[in-house]
């Protein structure tokens, strides 16, 4: 065990765990954050992504011990505008990788808050979606300012 | 009163006859088009849960004392256990149980796949089970491994008898017809790959059962862990409220929940066991790969005389042969139609169903061989297909049937083929393909609802169904909310648990709203009926809003109970569509680009147009990936899965996806229940991969005749095509 201090959403912890223990752990199993998903665990779909520091990141293979910055998750973003445009657009289905679209979408509008289609693909190129609800989360993407 | 019948059900084709209790008066469909609620765009109600990270999946169950299992899997694709020793397992940090082949159903001593389960761990953390997994000692004894489908089949290695069928007389049909067209087509393996992977967790509570699973069926969960386990099936609670897709995979309990079930009993403690991405990948089902020997034959006027299809399903080590015929038999009015399926046995992970299993590849093949047809007769590809038109399911009338407006609505869309190909160049040519879909969807009984309103004018519909992502929670509650005449809003659906409804369908085969909704409207119906019973006791109007007569409640509370009726007897009951897509092809590296997808369906009465093109948008995007990117590799050597993460399998992403133009016919099926609605979850993957091999060939002239279309597999049909034109053949239209 060692020590681990983090930022999450604004609140600081302090926490012991084995080095090696990914972020989205600590996230999920330690703090009860369980709006940040793992369906890979090895990096590949995004549905772990969070913020550090207002960078996407994907926690899965982050290493706990290693975040030097503010963690922002999917709590930490309930209330942003792109919430509502995603259901208001019907941009989620099953919903296990939606969280990790809104962390991705936030950390895009806001270094650029009126993206191209183009540059809502390139952003958000890395977070999949099984049931394909693409076409509606690049009209939320483009409507989140309502 | 309540009357039992004999009925016909069927689900992904398959058709078994069940006794049904009826117990309402039928009600009368309401009128065609948008209504109050019902047909009106509405945004999920759970939306905001699954955004927010609220929702709670399986994935995030956590109960108290929770233990975490880990599945020791074969490494040999045909192997038998010939001694294994769990105790170096049992001796490490934090492992509380260990099991092995016979001791939780689906752990055996035969693995028939590389993956296939074997024993299991429990431990108070994932990675300490994991860890403990690989300190099992077992002594495999290595056995014969088949691969080859077609080998298979011809050493009678099958997982069931071949299924026949034929009508007229096929011989004699093709010898008298002035045009025959044949082609070999090959579907490969794909996998659902739902982002929350399969898993269960259970509990035991005194002799009571509690299953938290990810599954499309909670009903079918409780029998058969019930079944399995010699349990009273009241004593199996079953819940999933939440579930992170599944597409045709998650409809059993399979060995993770029997795992979970047994090393709870065996530690006193909860136990989590889910897959990882990898044993999905491996262990929990995939789209079968096929082959399909077809031919057709037709008058040079355009008239099919004849279909012949020899189809080989490479089902794996168990599992069940999907109707890849289907289309053969039912898309097209032609007299003389004759299939054989194989049922192929193989040392590779079993086939599950998978969104239109069998009729997502047999349409494949059809329908690129209606195209060949098209163009060896110098027929428009359309006008072909509507000159076969089908007007009966083999002398079974349709319920209802309105492929003919789906042709009308593709019209101007196939009319831009001219210029589409217009905008090719030397490197990118473009073109424009159809292909016409044909599925079940029509759902059936039994299933119930309960509706409850109280005093302060709000409606809770009950029902032990499941929402796998497809928005039933909120058609559910559009259904309720337009037969009560109270606003949407007012309506909260409670589902996903079997301890707190009534029995509802199967998430699978297009089943949900054509089987849920009829018995929700009922249940609405009844709690409505006993509304303006009161109101005109207390000399009101029976129209008084519900709001006004239910305020005068206090405590008391009105309860209405719905089931869903059966479907109209001696009716074939489908769903129809047509795709139109237009694609570009690099002739250069063999890179298709899908750039537009008009998909067109006739599914009945549309009861959310906002979470139905979600639906038709997923179907198609699924699709493509089945189509250009997704394969499962296998090892040809050994037989284990080379593609076992996201990164080796390759799922569409944001970036490819084309422009998708969804269209309804949304006339409600007449016959159809008190809704006249079917489903929607299959019907887009039908066409799509047919659609885009046809618009190849608009494009580039080259016939491609296997999934992937890989770049390989395009160069090689290109190469194909320049051959033919250079022997003086036309090769294409």
């Amino acid at each position: 065990m060692s020590e681990l201090r983090l930022t999450v959403n604004g609140g600081e912890h302090v926490l012991d765990a084995p080095v090696g223990t990914s972020l989205a752990h600590v996230l999920r199993e330690q703090l009860g954050l369980t709006g940040t998903k793992v369906a890979c665990n090895e990096g590949h779909c995004g549905a772990c992504t969070v913020q550090i520091d207002g960078v996407p990141r994907l926690s899965c293979i982050t290493l706990a011990h290693t975040v030097d910055g503010e963690v922002t998750t999917i709590e930490g973003l309930r209330e942003h505008p792109l919430v509502e445009a995603f259901v208001r657009a019907d941009a989620v289905q099953c919903g296990f990788c939606t969280p990790g679209q809104v962390v991705s979408a936030a950390a895009l509008v806001a270094a650029n808050p009126e993206p191209t289609r183009e540059e809502i693909r390139h952003a958000m190129a890395g977070n999949i979606c099984r049931c394909g609800t693409y076409p509606k989360i690049e009209e939320a993407i483009l409507s989140w300012q309502g | 009163m309540a009357r039992l019948i004999r009925t016909e059900k069927e689900v992904e084709g398959r058709f078994e006859e069940v006794w049904l209790v009826v117990e309402e008066d039928p009600l009368e469909q309401w009128p065609e088009g948008p209504l109050a609620v019902v047909g009106r765009a509405a945004p999920r109600q759970d939306g905001a849960l699954r955004v927010r990270g609220e929702a709670r999946y399986t994935a995030d169950i956590k109960l108290p004392g929770m233990l975490h299992a880990a599945v020791l899997r074969s490494p040999h694709a045909h192997a038998r256990v010939r001694r294994i020793d769990l105790a170096p397992a049992l001796a490490l940090p934090g492992v509380r149980a260990a099991i092995g082949p016979g001791e939780a159903h689906g752990l055996e001593e035969e693995a028939g796949w590389a993956g296939a389960p074997v024993a299991a761990v429990a431990a108070d953390s994932f990675a300490q089970a994991r860890a403990a997994v690989e300190a099992v000692d077992v002594e495999w004894e290595e056995l014969e491994v088949v691969l080859d489908p077609e080998e298979a089949v011809r050493r009678g290695l099958v997982t069931g008898d071949e299924r026949r069928s034929e009508r007229g007389d096929v011989d004699r049909a093709f010898a008298g017809a002035d045009v025959v067209v044949e082609a070999i087509y090959r579907t490969q393996t794909v996998l659902h790959n739902s982002l929350e992977t399969h898993q269960a967790t259970c509990e035991w509570q005194g002799d009571t059962l509690h299953v938290y699973i990810s599954t499309q069926y909670i009903w079918g969960i409780r029998q058969e862990v019930a079944q399995t386990l010699g349990l009273p099936e009241d004593k199996v609670r079953v819940v999933c409220e939440f579930m992170g897709g599944g597409f045709g995979a998650k409809n059993s309990p399979d060995e993770y929940t029997f795992v979970a079930a047994e090393l709870a009993k065996r530690t006193g403690r909860p136990v989590r066991c889910a897959l990882t991405r990898r044993e999905e990948h491996t262990s929990a089902g995939n789209r079968n790969s096929t082959i399909q020997r077809l031919r057709a034959a037709a008058r040079s006027d355009g008239t099919i005389v004849a279909l012949d299809g020899e189809f080989t399903n490479s089902v794996g080590w168990s599992g069940w042969s999907a109707p890849t015929e289907g289309p053969m038999r039912a898309l097209y009015a032609c007299e003389n139609v004759r299939t054989v399926t194989h049922a192929a046995q193989l040392n590779t992970p079993p086939m599950k169903a998978f969104r239109a299993p069998g009729f997502a590849e047999g349409t494949f093949g059809l329908e690129c061989l209606i195209e060949e047809l098209a163009a060896r007769l110098d027929i428009d590809p359309l006008e072909l297909r509507r000159s076969n038109y089908a007007e009966s399911n083999e002398g079974t009338p349709f319920s209802s049937k309105n492929l003919e407006d789906c042709y009308r609505m593709a019209e101007p869309h196939w009319e831009r083929r001219h210029e589409v190909r217009a905008r090719s160049d030397s490197v990118w040519k473009r073109g424009v393909g159809m292909a016409s879909q044909i599925w079940y969807g029509g759902g059936g009984p039994p299933s119930y609802a309960w509706v409850r309103l109280g005093s302060d004018g709000r409606a809770t519909v009950v029902t032990a169904m499941q929402d796998i992502g497809t928005g039933t929670r909120t058609a559910m509650a559009q259904i309720a909310a337009e037969e009560l005449r109270v606003p949407l809003e007012n309506v909260d659906v409670v589902l996903g648990d079997s301890a707190r409804g009534p029995y509802a369908s199967i998430s699978a085969g297009s089943s949900t709203t054509p089987s849920m909704g009829p018995a929700v409207r009922a249940a609405a119906a009844d709690a409505r009926e006993q509304i303006e019973d009161i109101a005109e006791q207390r000399g009101l109007p029976r129209d008084t809003s519900v709001e006004e007569v239910v305020g005068l409640l206090e405590e008391s509370q009105i309860l209405g109970k719905g089931a869903r009726g059966p479907n109209p007897t001696g009716m074939s009951v489908l769903t129809f569509g047509v795709h139109v897509v237009e694609v570009a092809v690099d002739v250069e590296t063999g890179e298709v680009r899908v750039e537009r997808v008009a998909a067109i369906h006739d599914v009945g009465r549309i009861v959310n147009p906002l979470g139905a093109s979600s639906q038709v948008e997923g179907g198609v995007i699924q699709g493509i990936g089945h189509t250009l990117s997704e394969e499962r590799l296998l090892d040809p050597e050994t037989g284990r899965v080379l593609t076992t993460s996201l990164d080796a399998y390759r799922m569409p992403t944001i970036a490819d996806v084309p422009e998708i133009v969804c269209e309804f016919v949304d006339k409600p099926d007449e016959h159809l229940t008190n809704l006249g609605s079917k489903g929607l979850g299959e019907p887009p993957i039908v066409p799509i991969a047919a659609a885009i091999a046809n618009a190849i060939r608009d494009a580039t002239g080259a016939e491609v005749h296997e999934l992937p279309i890989s770049r390989e597999e395009m160069l090689r049909a290109l190469r194909e095509a320049a051959k033919k034109e250079r022997r003086g053949a036309p090769a294409a239209v």
